[in-house]
């Protein structure tokens, strides 16, 4: 842009006569980038904690005696399974086909309700046995690692109702179009925090 | 009348040079060469921090406004010799400095043992250094002599020229072992050990206290050191003993209760394991110290019979309303299976290592390449005849 | 009912009657001043029907340019807060002596030094450092507004959240007394279990928030908005540096978001992080809170390095010396700040190699640093220096900044840190960057820009004064400091013994009271240069003969900031313009898109405040209630899809109609 502007020889221009229209959103997808970079130092933080304390059992269970590693990779199935059918929302939102959209993104939210349903089974059960997050250091950064992954899973969720609802109503306008794109980063960013977690808690953790 | 008003400030002036830049002139070696590297990279930065100011002042007078015989080059904006000056310069001296923080930290690193007593005075092996065993309470210092037997709080008495290996740790909070006059200050943490190795060369009494903020009685958190020739430092002990106090875990436990500005004590007798109790924090009875938790921790845990293995905390105190929090379960702790006298006479060499890990190593140990033979893979027979076995 | 105590429990959580501190006199003297001014600034915007008016103007406005004037004004309400804290300090610290207990006991002495630094740091000076990029980096790129309008607003409202939440600690229970960043155990529930260190944590969450996502908002900004023609490698100094501020910003707030995370955890559900027993690591919360504190200090202080080239080069009339390694310099600090946490703990027995490790690197961020002080002083060199306000303080901050700077290179030398740590030399050493360099800059940029935002000057003479008093004041009252620390007298002691130290207390305190009258002149300034604002009028929009595109625009600017979108050929953009005769264009305007006002940031800001008292006295419905409403509202906001207007062509060409008379009245 600039080399046009300052061609030797014409006189420079200092301003432009049409308005210079930052299109609305221009900046959306590179905000939210940065906001998701930001949600990933926390989970920097959690996995830290848990590579510090992972190992202080305090004299209790280890992960080779709680994890359920069957169950874990139903866990992980749906999870990574909701992260295929929303990409597929996302095609039928390019094809601009509402209905499909809508059923791909109920599927998606199925999925993840899935998740949590077995992160809620895993964890209660756990409590049940006494392998409460007050038992021990590594009890506390593993609860805290999964359960703020979980979370996130839970408001993800949330949104994703929402914006089924906007869709619905509003259909796939330009804004609507921007918000599912960004809640599709949001949710294949829970996707590749969640191999983090799968790998290190649960794999590495039955390995020690 | 007016050219006398000067003499008025003449007390506060006295009042300024009469004050003890204890940091500036210290009485213990360490301290000297801590403040001697001090000195020299203040003067060393003074180098360029000097010209710099005069600069800014030169130029600011130079090229203000009203001088219009000044040079006016406003579109002089580059000078690559300049350029390459004013980042060379910094960097010049930061490498000199750099060199120099890596031989001092290094040499001055308090986990290293003396190589001297004083300039030009090499450690003699005849004598053995005076081990002290440090712990910071809520708010006082406790200072255990395993060599004597004997204990004191708020007062610490070290003979001159003599090496003293500190050992220190903390009851409850952080707290900052120091002592101006004789060496510079480390953290004294709950279940770790950090340690201090010091002399001091000239006899006095000086100021000892915490230099990191633990709460309501900090300010009062000060001793006095004591540095004694031989003869009145074995008539300090003497006089310790004499006075006949018995320090056991119980009363180690009444010790251990928050207080504010306390009184010297002395205690004639220690039972002998307290400071590891201490640093293991397994002194209330029952309590599993934290070296048995790491060696068990590192044998994978206790499995989920685990979890039931905590007792209700006893308290021996209620130090504040209530210690847990609201969410929580009501505070407990976890058992023991050995005591620290069982843990101790296993003396399996390392055992107590793995809680309290040796740093030594790490810090290099000065300039010499450091022995890693200190550190041997954990012996577990002890705890392997005590777990529960599956097979 | 009212006298079930499962009942009261039930409402009220752990607050009870006692947790008022009627039976501290200063404070409830202190509560009686607030209240009593409060009223009056209330009952006089309810008497000159101002309610409306600001709502609408103000608190709801999304303009950039507003919300950095809320902003100052927040941080400057918050300095005399924790200015009272420090000449607390320093009367308690003057008193204490020869048995003297002095007049603040330890639960009332350790509640202001913690609030000190807290209120300084997060409420004083970032929001210093924040409204003066949200003013300014816009209007230098040329754009229109941030990118995330509403989210700017959103955040102003957080930080304020944070403000209020602190506040309340002064007449509702308590604040931390662990000191500013709260190390466990000390912090811990078993060690301090009152609503304290639940204040801190949650001012300082809400306040994060806001932090974070102003830092996001700023790096789009300038990534994505800038005009035509500015490269990155012709964006002005000030905005290279607040783009490398709020990258630490978003590279460093969430590390304190999780550090708290986990403490209140520990706190609230009796997790094992930080506690001594069951395997948790009180070492662990010590480095991960400097990960984000390091870093949070060149938050500060590069904002103000950006300041002082603006100015330098305004003042000298001359281009900035070595502008790319001025920008190179920036980066190589804000990527070396990530590498030098545990300076702050040599003390913790890391050993020699890591220490000498962190030492060095800690060193080399003093070559970059000398390098853009080597860059203002030869911007200096062949200049023709005019010295106003903001040039006064930037040659007070040369002289002062490298003391500090000095002192902090020797603190990097392990060894010498040993005999030095927590002492009085540190303390010295601190302020003598933060005071010497965050606040002398943020004075310099307030006068620079001050003409900006309002279209007059500030008064010289008051600001003289001002000047005068801070800069003598901060000298009387640190160096004693260097000297006590040297005596090897620790910090945040309460009372002393030894009393031949008391004479340098004294001084220091002496000093503060110096400080304090600077503050007092700068107030007047402010209100003096209000009253007199006819004869301090500036009427050119350019009162210093300036350099960057700010100054191209009218003052204060219009809504829209540039009735057309600025090209910018030079670094200097604004002088090239004067240089090459550009005319201002006075035909042919556009409809200008804008955002519009909305008053969610201020609902969700207050919901938030809501839910963090309700966590702080454990009243549980107040905290759901709060929370479920923050997401209630949030999710209604998006429903909300008309978040922008036109500005008519006809009303730009009218405000520019108004300029052009006033340009031609005052040539």
């Amino acid at each position: 842009m600039t080399t046009t502007l300052d061609t030797p020889g014409t006189a420079r221009v200092y301003h432009l006569p049409e308005e210079h229209e930052h299109a609305e959103g221009s900046s959306t997808s590179l905000g939210f980038w940065l906001y998701l970079m930001s949600d990933c130092l926390i989970f920097a933080m959690l996995f830290g904690a848990y590579g510090v304390l992972g190992g202080n059992y305090a004299a209790g269970p280890s992960p080779k005696d709680l994890f359920d590693l069957p169950l874990v990779a139903v866990n992980t199935s749906m999870l990574l399974l909701s992260s295929i059918t929303y990409g597929f929302a996302m095609l039928a939102m390019q094809k601009k086909l509402k209905g499909a959209t809508l059923a791909w993104l109920a599927i998606t939210g199925l999925f993840g309700l899935a998740f949590l349903s077995i992160e809620i089974y895993e964890f209660s059960h756990m409590i049940h046995e006494g392998a409460t997050p007050q038992r021990s250091a590594f009890l506390s950064a593993f609860f805290t690692l999964v359960g703020t992954h979980g979370l996130h899973v839970t408001f993800g969720t949330l949104w994703l109702v929402t914006l089924m609802v906007q869709v619905g109503r509003f259909g796939l306008i330009a804004a609507n179009r921007r918000r599912l794109m960004c809640l599709s980063m949001f949710w294949h960013f829970l996707d590749v925090i969640w191999i983090g977690v799968f790998t290190i808690v649960y794999l590495m953790g039955m390995l020690r | 009348m007016r050219r006398f008003r000067i003499f008025a400030l003449l007390p506060v002036l006295f009042a300024l040079g009469g004050c003890n830049f204890v940091v500036l002139r210290p009485s213990g070696d360490i301290a000297l060469q801590q403040r001697d590297l001090l000195v020299v990279s203040t003067l060393l930065m003074l180098l360029i921090i000097i010209p710099v100011m005069a600069l800014t002042a030169f130029f600011a007078w130079k090229y203000r406004q009203s001088n219009k015989a000044a040079d006016y080059r406003p579109d002089w904006d580059h000078s690559t010799q300049l350029e390459l000056v004013i980042w060379a310069a910094p960097l010049l001296i930061i490498i000199c400095l750099g060199a120099l923080t890596w031989m001092g930290t290094h040499l001055l690193d308090p986990y290293r043992p003396l190589d001297r007593l004083a300039r030009e005075q090499p450690l003699t092996k005849s004598e053995p250094p005076l081990e002290v065993e440090v712990v910071a309470l809520d708010w006082k210092w406790l200072f255990i002599y395993p060599q004597y037997g004997v204990a004191t709080v708020n007062e610490l008495a070290a003979p001159l020229d003599r090496a003293i290996d500190f050992r220190i740790t903390s009851s409850a909070v952080m707290n900052s072992f120091y002592i101006p006059a004789l060496a510079g200050q480390i953290y004294a943490m709950p279940g770790m050990q950090t340690k201090l190795h010091a002399v001091i060369n000239k006899p006095g009494t000086f100021e000892g206290f915490s230099a990191n903020y633990s709460g309501a009685g900090f300010s009062g958190m000060r001793f006095a050191f004591l540095g004694l020739s031989n003869a009145d430092f074995d008539k300090w002990i003497g006089e310790a003993k004499a006075s006949g106090g018995n320090l056991q875990r119980a009363d180690y436990l009444e010790l251990e209760r928050p207080s504010e500005n306390v009184p010297v004590q002395r205690f004639g007798s220690v039972e002998p394991a307290l400071f590891s109790a201490i640093l293991n924090m397994c002194v209330e009875p029952g309590k599993m110290c934290m070296a048995e938790m790491a060696s068990i921790d590192a044998q994978g845990g206790l499995g989920l019979e685990g979890v039931n293995n905590v007792l209700p905390r006893a308290l021996a105190y209620d130090k504040y309303t209530r210690r847990g929090a609201v969410f929580g379960p009501e505070p407990t702790f976890v058992a023991g299976i050995c005591t620290i006298e069982e843990l101790e006479a296993a003396k399996a060499p390392s055992l107590a290592r793995i809680g309290v890990p040796d740093l030594s190593p790490l810090t290099g140990a000065g300039l010499t390449p450091p022995a890693y033979t200190t550190i041997r893979a954990p012996s577990m027979s002890l705890i392997d005849a005590l777990r529960p076995t599956n097979s | 009912m009212f006298d079930n105590p499962a009942v009261l429990k039930a409402i009220f959580g752990r607050l009870t009657l006692d947790q008022l501190p009627l039976h501290e006199p200063i404070v409830v003297a202190t509560f009686l001043v607030v209240a009593l001014g409060g009223i009056a600034v209330v009952g006089a915007i309810t008497y000159f029907r101002l309610w409306g008016y600001l709502w609408r103007e103000w608190f709801t406005s999304v303009d950039h340019k507003k919300i950095g004037i809320m902003y100052m004004a927040l941080a400057t309400i918050m300095l005399l807060r924790g200015f009272a804290d420090a000449i607390m300090m320093r009367l308690q610290q003057s008193l204490a002596f020869n048995g003297s207990e002095g007049y603040l006991n330890a639960h009332h002495y350790d509640q202001i030094f913690t609030a000190h630094g807290v209120i300084m740091i997060f409420f004083v000076a970032m929001p210093f450092v924040t409204g003066l990029m949200n003013y300014v980096v816009p209007l230098q790129i040329g754009a229109r507004d941030v990118s995330f309008p509403f989210l700017n607003n959103f955040s102003f409202w957080m930080t304020a959240g944070g403000v209020v939440l602190v506040m309340m600690s002064l007449f509702i229970g308590e604040f931390a007394q662990t000191g500013w960043l709260a190390y466990p155990p000390l912090s811990g529930i078993a060690y301090s279990p009152n609503s304290g260190v639940d204040y801190y944590i949650w001012a300082l969450q809400i306040a994060g928030v806001g932090t974070t996502l102003s830092g996001i908002n700023l790096i789009a900004t300038i990534v994505k908005m800038r005009a035509p023609g500015m490269t990155l490698m012709r964006m002005p100094v000030f905005t290279w540096t607040s783009l490398c501020t709020n990258v630490l910003i978003v590279a460093a707030f969430p590390v304190l978001t999780a550090v708290l995370v986990l403490l209140s955890l520990d706190r609230y559900v009796g997790t094992n992080f930080f506690t001594n027993d069951f395997g948790g690591s009180p070492m662990m919360y010590v480095n991960f809170i400097w990960i984000w504190g390091h870093p949070e200090v060149y938050i500060l202080i590069l904002p103000v390095f950006g300041v002082f080239s603006e100015v330098t080069s305004t003042f000298a009339g001359k281009r900035l010396f070595g502008y790319t390694s001025m920008v190179y310099a920036t980066v190589v600090i804000t990527v070396l700040s990530y590498l030098v946490w545990l300076h702050h703990f040599f003390t913790m027995g890391s050993g020699a190699s890591v220490n000498s490790f962190f030492g060095i690197t800690t060193m080399i961020i003093s070559i970059p640093t000398g390098a853009k002080m080597f860059n203002w002083l030869f911007t200096m060199y062949r200049g023709r220096i005019r010295f106003e306000l903001p040039m006064m303080w930037t040659i007070a901050f040369m002289l002062t900044f490298v003391i500090g700077g000095m002192t902090g290179v020797l603190l990097a030398v392990p060894p010498a840190d040993f005999i030095l740590h927590n002492s009085l030399f540190l303390i010295a050493h601190f302020h003598n960057v933060i005071i010497g360099g965050v606040v002398f800059g943020i004075f310099a940029g307030i006068n620079f820009w001050f003409p900006k935002a309002f279209g007059f000057k500030l008064d010289d003479f008051w600001g003289k004064v001002s000047f005068w008093f801070w800069v003598i004041g901060f000298y009387v009252a640190f160096m004693p400091l260097y000297a006590l620390g040297l005596m090897g007298v620790t910090r945040r002691l309460r009372v002393f013994e030894d009393p031949s130290l008391q004479i340098w207390f004294v001084i220091a305190a002496f000093g503060a009271f110096l400080i304090l009258l600077g503050i007092v002149a700068f107030l007047v300034q402010i209100a003096v240069s209000i009253r007199n604002r006819e004869k301090l009028r500036d009427t050119t929009g350019d009162p210093w003969n300036a350099r960057t595109l700010e100054w191209a625009t009218s003052s204060p600017p219009p809504a829209y900031n540039f009735a057309f979108t600025p090209v910018v050929h030079d670094l200097d953009a604004w002088w090239d313009m004067k240089e090459n005769g550009y005319k201002r264009p006075l035909e042919g305007f556009k409809p200008i898109h804008m955002p519009s006002n909305t008053g969610t940031g201020v609902i969700i800001a207050v919901l938030s405040v809501a839910t963090g008292f309700g966590l702080v006295w454990y009243m549980w419905w107040l905290a759901a209630l709060g929370f479920v409403g923050i997401l209630a509202v949030a999710i209604a906001h998006t429903f909300n899809y008309h978040r922008s207007f036109n500005i008519p062509a006809e009303e730009v060409a009218r405000t520019e109609a108004a300029r052009t008379r006033l340009l031609a009245g005052q040539a």
